[in-house]
């Protein structure tokens, strides 16, 4: 076990153990236009946190309980007279501010809110390594099982009812594994950035892929490189990781982008 | 037996009751087809044999094992997610790309299978999403409004390929149209739909009666008229809601 003493070691696992779970999920999430619910996931995630914290229980069952327990009642707010991207806002919010109250309530020195608002790779210990890898092949595993039905109820869930798969069962796993996501990338990425995580890498891929499969197939590429690249980089500068990896997905997804736009052009 | 049978079907969504006390059924070989005003219900009843809605009374009794074909009004392929033709062909079940091909030609749309899903025109994606729904050799094949954005020309084309697959198949077929001319040619049996059935029959029968010209017409008149024309069904004077109400709606 000498191998994950080493925290360089645990901090470049851990980081591509979520790029890894976050990539086919944030397609889905990009295919259903769910970013705006996987940030209300993600910001309830510090209300997790906090209620962790104050019960004395493991982060990952707060933060599990509390991401789970926003997915759901916005999926069943959603189409009840509210528009969705309404409800969405007002959970996101309310959630991180409720968050944030919860967090300053507890005055003693247990909560450094920057580590779970932006992540804090580097503190990662070998038991939240293990969580974080069990996590994302938890959530790759409920991924492959589904594809195919995820994949039909996303492009029209009559078409699905009618091939006997139940779209609102497909919505609810696609649920659980966002919230799974959540809950693992926090010490990671930080609840503010986990929607980087999922969507940038995903849209990063879309002008190179053909099919779905090579869409998740290349998202988890530049994923897994914006992780160990991000990593590489706040190392060298001193910066903090989680923004590091992000911004460093962003560079390539402009890459990508003025590429692709000047390749096309080019083909005109 | 009939594919289906619908028996006493309500449906209530949310406070409004869309359908009330449908009762239908459908034998090998034939082509039925749904006409209506907006918001008759003709799209909720298809949804509801598919499984898709919830019943709220009534019973659709599937022949056990039915193999059912559905062809959706419209598919939107969100310019996020890549989709060639073969690897919609292949959701949810994997087949070959014989059978694919085979499919393709029978809906009348060949060397589609390598394009991407977004680029096809709308008669193609129509022709795919059919070439979809046969892949199983349906014994039932559904279609609701699947002429939606062509013109007259192609969805006339596009109800010639359902006849042609209809011998090829001998599959039963329930479809719902706005188009009554080429609906009229190319149906069996013609339901008229208003949250029940008004009325139904061969085509020329409906098409013969004033309800025809009346069908879509939104006046009191019209809708009455569809119910004086009736020969063949039985709720006439027990009908408990107000026609003149609906008709006006």
């Amino acid at each position: 076990m000498s191998f994950l003493d080493d925290f360089l070691v645990r901090t470049v696992l851990a980081s591509v153990g979520v790029a890894l779970a976050a990539a086919p999920l944030g397609c889905f999430v990009v295919w259903r236009r769910m970013a705006y619910f996987s940030d209300a996931t993600a910001h309830a995630a510090i209300l997790g946190v906090a209620i962790a914290l104050a019960f004395d229980l493991s982060i990952f069952a707060g933060v599990l309980a509390v991401s789970l327990a926003m997915a759901l009642s916005v999926s069943s707010l959603t189409g009840r007279g509210q528009a969705v991207d309404t409800v969405l806002g007002v959970a996101a919010h309310s959630a991180l501010a409720l968050g944030l109250v919860a967090a300053s309530l507890l005055t003693d020195n247990r909560f450094d809110l920057t580590t779970y608002l932006f992540g804090d790779v580097l503190a990662v210990s070998k038991g939240e390594l293990g969580w974080i890898w069990g996590g994302a092949v938890l959530v790759s595993l409920l991924l492959l099982w589904r594809w195919n039905a995820l994949l039909l109820s996303t492009l029209n869930p009559d078409l699905a009812h009618a091939s006997g798969v139940d779209p609102r069962r497909e919505q609810m796993i696609l649920t659980l594994a966002l919230a799974v996501t959540v809950a693992v990338a926090i010490k990671v990425i930080g609840a503010l950035l986990i929607g980087a995580m999922l969507i940038i890498p995903a849209a990063t891929a879309r002008p190179l892929a053909r099919t779905p499969e090579s869409m998740m197939v290349i998202a988890a590429l530049f994923g897994v490189a914006a992780a160990i690249g991000g990593f590489s980089l706040s190392f060298e500068l001193d910066t903090q990781t989680g923004p590091t990896i992000v911004s460093v997905a962003a560079i390539l997804f402009a890459a990508v982008s003025v590429t692709a736009l000047i390749g096309r052009r080019v083909k005109r | 037996m009939s594919l289906i049978s619908v028996r006493d079907l309500s449906v209530t969504l949310g406070h409004s009751r869309i359908l009330h006390d449908i009762n239908l059924t459908l034998d090998p070989g034939e082509i039925v087809t749904l006409v209506g005003p907006n918001g008759s219900g003709k799209s909720t009843l298809v949804r509801a044999v598919i499984g898709a809605v919830q019943s709220t009374r009534g019973q659709i009794i599937r022949r056990p094992g039915l193999r059912i074909g559905y062809v959706p009004q419209k598919l939107h392929i969100d310019p996020t997610l890549p989709l060639t033709v073969m690897r919609f062909l292949n959701l949810p079940k994997r087949v070959s790309t014989v059978r694919a091909e085979q499919a393709l030609a029978q809906a009348g749309v060949e060397a589609v299978a390598r394009r991407q899903m977004a680029d096809l025109s709308g008669g193609q994606l129509q022709r795919v999403l059919l070439a979809r729904a046969l892949l199983d050799e349906p014994e039932l094949l559904i279609l609701d409004e699947a002429t939606q954005g062509l013109d007259q020309p192609g969805s006339a084309a596009f109800y010639q390929q359902i006849e042609t697959v209809r011998s090829e198949l001998g599959c039963g077929v329930l479809m719902v149209s706005h188009e009554l001319h080429v609906v009229m040619a190319a149906s069996d049996r013609v339901i008229c739909l208003n949250g029940h059935v008004c009325c139904e029959g061969a085509p020329e029968h409906v098409a013969s009666a004033p309800a025809y010209r009346a069908l879509f017409g939104t006046g009191t008149q019209g809708a009455l008229a569809l119910y004086r024309h009736q020969h063949d069904h039985a709720h006439d004077d027990e009908c408990e809601h107000d026609h003149a109400h609906e008709a006006a709606e």
